[in-house]
């Protein structure tokens, strides 16, 4: 499994991200079925359909978001998480 | 919610276990036209569906596949194509990516080519492999599908090995389940509890000797289980399937169950079909139940198994599903395995495997008639 840390990353292509009327909040989807993405997931998943760090998403988000405390923690928290889910994959090159 | 868009009953296979009704039509000119898809696809796109399947049949029969698969990435929806791989190719796969396509399930019908052969009607096994390959070269997240019977269920293992060094992400091994074709050879290909044993013993194994990225998925026929399925999630939960012809159905084999009207897309809109219409409601919920489903604990996790299989097994479509253990006609399961054992000792080739073709299906019409 890659390090998410250090190796930039992408979300996973078997996966679409997008916004649901039905569900009212964004959707991950996969071929048997979705999940139902936090505001916060869906608004790290959504600056990884290019390839991306660890350390560039997270001074993005510091950038947008400068009032979030625990911001680095939380960042990293949840890359493992979805690297664990497969949701995020190696960027090649 | 998922759409399961059966484009055409045409198909160059002939396997034993279709779930594709018996009476065949006799010809294509009725199925849904391109622009009446694309109004089905927008109206359930609307009601909240965001799976799409494309299917059959063989769906690559129809030739403005990329136009539908186009369309409905456009809309919104995940794009999944169901197919044996006959009529595919390199250009038409580099189509379908463009198009947004995002996984491809290609079935097998043997692990080698003869078994294929065999099953399939169709020496078609070294293009499978070929397109299995092309689809993951060109970056199409992809699944396989065994479908097994008594006849292959011991190449589980062999198949395993063969979709983990073509690369697959995802195996299914799918038991035939007994409905339409496969029920009326139900004799000649239900396998036996030690054959089912085996297999599932043999995909174990194959998962703990092979930590890799391929997942298996191993399913076995409702026959040999306790307890029900809750099937197709529950009807008029989860799933739509809209046929050729535009008959929408709470599941792929609604139309076993004698006696229901099909709403049709040519008539109605999917969204009066799927609130109003008395097929989507009939056995919506728990309503409908009678004794013992009414007053089981369990019936709100298995919703009384699967309606086809209730009327297929007991002539009444509001029974328990007699794979429940506390169905009164469970027995009628014991049965079938038994009828099949005798069948497998008796010889092979003492009632012919019926292929699905047209012939056969005129065959079986005039025998009826």
């Amino acid at each position: 499994m890659f390090d998410h840390t250090t190796a930039p990353f992408r979300l996973n292509p078997r996966y679409r991200l997008q916004y649901e009327e039905a569900q009212q909040c964004q959707v991950l989807l996969y071929p048997e079925g979705l999940v139902k993405l936090s505001d916060t997931a869906a608004e790290i998943l959504g600056r990884c359909m290019e390839p991306i760090t660890c350390q560039r998403l997270i001074a993005e988000l510091q950038r947008d978001y400068p009032a979030a405390d625990s911001l680095p923690d939380d960042v990293r928290e949840f890359l493992s998480d979805a690297r664990q889910q497969d949701w995020i994959v190696a960027a090649e090159g | 919610m998922w759409l399961l868009a059966e484009l055409t009953y045409a198909c160059p296979l002939q396997c034993p276990y279709c779930s594709n009704p018996l009476q065949l039509p006799a010809s294509r000119k009725r199925e849904l036209s391109t622009e009446e898809w694309l109004r089905v696809m927008r109206e359930a796109r609307k009601l909240g569906a965001v799976q799409l399947g494309f299917s059959g049949g063989e769906p690559l029969v129809r030739q403005d596949l990329g136009e539908l698969i186009a369309a409905a990435d456009g809309m919104g929806f995940y794009c999944n194509l169901i197919t044996s791989a006959i009529g595919l190719n390199e250009a038409r796969i580099a189509e379908f990516r463009e198009a947004g396509i995002r996984h491809i399930q290609i079935s097998f019908q043997g692990s080698d080519r003869e078994t294929n052969a065999r099953f399939g009607g169709s020496d078609s096994f070294e293009h499978k492999l070929a397109m299995t390959r092309e689809t993951i070269r060109q970056g199409i997240p992809l699944g396989l599908n065994f479908v097994l019977h008594r006849h292959n269920i011991h190449q589980v293992s062999d198949f395993l090995h063969l979709a983990e060094g073509l690369g697959a992400e995802f195996v299914e091994l799918a038991n035939t389940q007994y409905y339409a074709w496969a029920l009326h050879n139900r004799d000649q290909l239900l396998p036996s509890a030690a054959q089912l044993q085996e297999a599932e013993a043999a995909t174990h194994r194959f998962r703990q000797r092979h930590q890799g990225n391929m997942r298996a998925l191993f399913v076995a026929p409702d026959y040999y289980e306790q307890r029900p399925k809750k099937c197709s999630n529950g009807w008029g939960t989860t799933f739509i399937t809209i046929t050729p012809e535009g008959d929408v159905l709470p599941c792929q084999s609604a139309r076993v169950i004698a006696g229901l009207e099909f709403p049709n897309v040519r008539q109605d809109s999917l969204e009066n079909i799927w609130r109003g219409s008395s097929l989507f409601q009939k056995f919506r919920g728990t309503d409908w139940m009678q004794e013992p489903c009414a007053s089981c604990p369990e019936k709100e996790n298995d919703l009384g198994g699967c309606r086809c299989q209730a009327f297929l097994l007991t002539g009444d479509a509001h029974a328990t599903d007699p794979i429940c253990e506390l169905s009164p006609e469970h027995h009628r399961v014991g049965d079938a395995v038994r009828a099949a054992q005798a069948h497998a000792e008796a010889g092979e080739d003492a009632v012919p495997l019926l292929f699905r073709n047209t012939a056969n299906a005129r065959k079986l019409a005039a025998a009826e008639a």
